[in-house]
């Protein structure tokens, strides 16, 4: 099963991989993600939407900076938090493409099934 | 054969595929229980599996391996977890080394299949279940080659005149 493709050079890296999805597996990270996703917020704007501490929601924030979701930006006195949709499409892509592996796995036997009313052997 | 339903769950690293066969549950079994049949669809044709040791009592192995195009071997092999013929399969999914040997270094995945007859017609539950995303992302990447390779042949046989079936 261990095929390697070197030729995977836009893939994100298993710790990179493992980071997205401990960021997303928590609500108010996927929360915070949505919503910087449609439009850019401060920390604090975004802490007084949870109810938590302003050090936790940075904290939050800092998770999903590490994971590479979302980007900080300091302006002025505030920070402000961009979601980055690219990883999150990259993420989905994986999942997508194990379903891609099954459907032709599934597909062939179907073929198998359908040589038992053909008689056919192959 | 058709798919009814993909469900993908990225915070439990599982992707779960439902699917409906004109099979009897007995038939539809034999995908699975038949190493010969399982050759046929594990692998794609470009990417042929061989099952060297099948063997689906808990606790045992099965040992195989997929030959790419230039005949090189990669080696996979299953442990039966827990079985129960023609309706739940659940096995733990592993690498080989370049001999054939299990190697515990890499990470593992593991798949539960179910079955259920309905009215002659099996509905089958394959899900595929990941500790971590080093597994899934290994299994991925092959999965990337295995599509690769595959579109790559459907060129080659536009080219031959002859669309594959």
């Amino acid at each position: 099963m261990g095929i390697y493709n070197p030729m995977v050079v836009d893939s994100l890296t298993d710790e990179r991989i493992n980071r997205v999805f401990h960021a997303l597996a928590d609500a108010t990270r996927r929360d915070i993600v949505v919503r910087t996703l449609k439009s850019e917020h401060s920390v604090s704007a975004l802490a007084r939407r949870y109810p938590m501490s302003f050090a936790a929601v940075q904290k939050h924030v800092a998770v999903l900076e590490e994971a590479g979701l979302v980007t900080k930006q300091r302006k002025g006195r505030e920070q402000i938090v961009r979601g980055d949709v690219g990883t999150i499409r990259r993420a989905n892509k994986l999942l997508d493409e194990l379903a891609g592996v099954w459907r032709d796995r599934v597909e062939r036997m179907g073929e198998i099934l359908a040589d038992d009313l053909t008689g056919g052997t192959r | 054969m058709t798919v009814t339903k993909v469900h993908k769950d990225p915070e439990k690293l599982t992707m779960t595929m439902t699917v409906e066969l004109d099979a009897t549950i007995e038939r539809a079994w034999q995908l699975w229980a038949d190493p010969r049949q399982l050759e046929r669809w594990w692998g794609p044709p470009t990417y042929p599996s061989t099952f060297v040791d099948h063997d689906l009592t808990p606790g045992a192995e099965t040992i195989y391996y997929m030959t790419s195009p230039e005949g090189e071997k990669f080696h996979g092999w299953w442990e039966a977890v827990a079985v129960d013929p023609p309706r739940r399969l659940e096995l733990i999914d592993g690498f080989g080394d370049d001999t054939g040997k299990r190697n515990d270094d890499m990470p593992t995945g593991r798949m539960v299949v179910t079955l259920d007859e309905r009215d002659g017609r099996t509905v089958m539950e394959i899900t595929s279940h990941f500790p971590s995303l080093d597994a899934m992302n290994q299994l991925l990447e092959m999965g990337q080659e295995e599509g690769m390779v595959q579109a790559l042949g459907q060129i080659e046989a536009i080219l031959a005149g002859s669309a594959p079936s």
